[in-house]
């Protein structure tokens, strides 16, 4: 399978929610509760096919319990998903992960006790047919879809996020950036069509986020893979996302273009705080010019 | 010193064995292995039939245990399991020998996945105790159904036979074991270069996101009980072959934590481990037997005084490789390559 033809940013108004095309990622009034703990509370946002979507929002928002929504390790009470408009809301991870769900974790997880190329392998698990038998012979199938996977791992993902170097090294060994990026590499080897990323940056020096960032906008321009991106990174957010949507105490309190998002009153409040407005809204305009 | 390993192709640098250094070695164990019927005597075959019946049973249980992470107690009853069958398909139906062993191996799995089937639910402890749980279920009906296990008194079974050739003696079983755990290690190697065997790993390392990647946990869970049941299942039979007669006490708790140490001594999830592990556990309390016998033409009475420091010894072995080599022997064997392949410069 070739590189997929990235629908570029200027035929659908990128970050709008279109009425034309189907949307990749629909989450239609959902609603999550632990007990008496309501962590999300009619959480409604599409998300356009091959965008860069971002959700923002203080600590305990429900970020990434919305991200766990999504994946399937949490089921709403209320409320539905539709994935390239179909309802995966009762489905289970792995059958997401099927359709074309891929997603990184916040602190990072990676399997450990493995090479890098190994947990970039398991990304093509799911694509792959290989059984019990084929495996314990490796002969015929086994063989000929590990070398297959190898060659496309190699060709499309490592020298894609340029991991050449540490590909037989166990990942316990390697540096959290470069960690990272393997598990973005894992991700991406799931050929997904959404990619969601909980805090890529998080952690990072300002050379590692910079990469990252260039990371990202590549997988979306050359894949044309549509992103949802959970970051706390201002900067990041407001230079390469195209939609915006902003959680606090569970619901969505404002959504749009970015510029928008940043000069929305309750935003600030909520998000900015309330204190050097004026300061902050500087700052991130400054960086926006830059 | 190494170099650097230069390939073309992928599927060079997928190779079990990729230098032919390790090629060459591999040749020179294989022509030892095949000479050493015509110079061992009976004792020593004996041993290393021994040895290679518990290699195919640690293999399977550092499948589910080493690399699943799923720990398990009940590896010496699915062996159980393994042994009665093949010794019943011997006796009752006079089915071929092995057939009969293939019949132990899949009853054998078949009860493993049944004893696999709380692991999506408990782990870690919970999980040993539910194992043991089935292995004294298992040992029960052992020993108390007796119309077909014939009860505490056990089975007697027929030497094992191939085209009408009695294999009697371990100087025979050998030509039948040693191949067969050949095969088994090969196979449990292949495993773990493809997605099942990464998929194993990745649930012993970080269920949830394996879960993400798209692996079913309980079907995956499930596979590898079955699969290490089927190890066990498969020395379970040879075992039948080999003592001729099986009891309920054949297959005792203690057999399982044999297994499990075997396991932890060789290395938990490295192939080499579970050779090593089983050939270290095996040959140990032999090994101290034979230098309690030399010492004893020095100490009188060398027997009574040394056979219980054998026992401490052997344990203290067992203690001192969790203290200092928690990753087993076949760590222990990975630094000895390492200093070869980059003298003259330290490691």
């Amino acid at each position: 399978m070739g590189p997929q033809p990235a629908p570029r940013p200027e035929d659908a108004p990128a970050g709008a929610p279109s009425a034309a095309a189907t949307p990749s990622l629909a989450v239609a009034g959902l609603s999550l509760r632990f007990g008496g703990l309501k962590v999300l509370t009619g959480v409604s946002f599409d998300v356009a096919p091959g965008s860069i979507t971002a959700v923002i929002g203080p600590n305990g928002a429900g970020k990434t319990s919305l991200f766990n929504c999504i994946s399937g390790f949490y089921r709403p009470q209320e409320g539905t998903i539709a994935f390239e408009g179909e309802a995966i809301g009762r489905l289970h991870p792995p059958a997401r992960a099927r359709r074309g769900l891929a997603r990184t974790f916040q602190n990072i997880a990676l399997f450990r006790g493995m090479t890098v190329l190994d947990n970039i392998k398991l990304g093509r698990h799911v694509h792959m047919r290989t059984n019990l038998l084929d495996a314990l012979v490796y002969w015929g199938r086994a063989r000929r879809e590990e070398i297959e996977i190898r060659a496309e791992i190699e060709e499309r993902v490592i020298d894609f996020l340029d991991l050449n170097h540490i590909r037989h090294q166990p990942v316990a060994s390697l540096a959290y950036g470069l960690r990272k990026r393997v598990e973005l590499a894992r991700a991406l080897a799931m050929r997904p069509r959404l990619l969601m990323l909980d805090e890529p940056v998080a952690g990072m020096n300002r050379e590692e986020t910079e990469d990252m960032a260039r990371f990202i906008l590549d997988v979306k321009e050359e894949w044309g893979t549509t992103i949802l991106m959970v970051e706390h990174d201002m900067g990041l957010v407001m230079d390469i996302s195209d939609h915006v949507v902003v959680l606090n105490f569970g619901q969505v309190i404002a959504r749009g273009r970015p510029a928008e998002v940043t000069r929305n009153e309750e935003v600030i409040r909520a998000y900015l705080g309330a204190g050097d407005v004026g300061a902050l809204r500087a700052r991130i305009e400054g960086r926006e010019a830059a | 010193m190494r170099i650097g390993a230069l390939k073309t192709s992928y599927a060079a640098d997928h190779a079990l064995f990729d230098t032919p250094v390790q090629r060459a070695w591999l040749g020179l164990g294989a022509a030892l292995l095949l000479a050493f019927p015509f110079v061992a005597d009976d004792y020593w075959l004996y041993l290393a039939c021994l040895v290679a019946i518990h290699v195919i049973a640690t293999t399977g249980l550092n499948i589910l245990t080493g690399f699943t992470g799923l720990v398990s107690l009940g590896h010496a009853a699915f062996m159980g399991v393994g042994a009665y069958t093949a010794a019943l398909m011997e006796i009752r139906l006079g089915a071929p020998f092995l057939l009969n062993l293939l019949g132990g191996g899949l009853m054998a799995a078949g009860v493993g996945v049944l004893v696999g089937l709380p692991s999506l639910r408990v782990k870690g402890l919970y999980l040993a105790i539910a194992t043991i749980a089935a292995s004294f279920i298992l040992h029960f009906v052992f020993q108390n159904w007796s119309t077909v296990t014939g009860g505490i008194a056990g089975l007697s079974v027929p030497p094992a036979r191939i085209l009408g050739i009695e294999l009697a003696r371990p100087a025979a079983l050998y030509w039948v074991i040693l191949p067969l755990a050949g095969l088994s290690v090969l196979a449990a190697a292949n495993l773990f270069r493809t997605r099942i065997g990464r998929a194993f790993i990745a649930i012993r390392d970080r269920d949830i996101s394996a879960e993400i990647l798209g692996i079913p946990l309980l079907r995956y869970k499930l596979m590898s009980f079955g699969l290490s049941a089927f190890y066990a299942g498969l020395a379970g039979g040879l075992f039948a072959y080999f003592f001729r007669s099986i009891t309920p006490e054949s297959f005792p708790l203690v057999y399982s934590i044999f297994f499990l140490a075997a396991v932890i001594v060789g290395g938990m999830g490295t192939i080499l481990g579970g050779i090593l592990g089983a050939a270290f556990m095996t040959m140990v309390p032999e090994v101290l037997k034979l230098g309690v016998g030399l010492a004893s033409p020095w100490l009188p009475n060398a027997v009574a005084i040394l056979s219980p420091v054998r026992t401490v010894v052997f344990g203290l072995l067992i203690i001192g490789f969790l203290i200092f080599e928690p990753h087993g022997l076949a760590e222990i064997w990975r630094r000895i390559r390492r200093f070869f392949h980059l003298w003259p410069f330290r490691t």
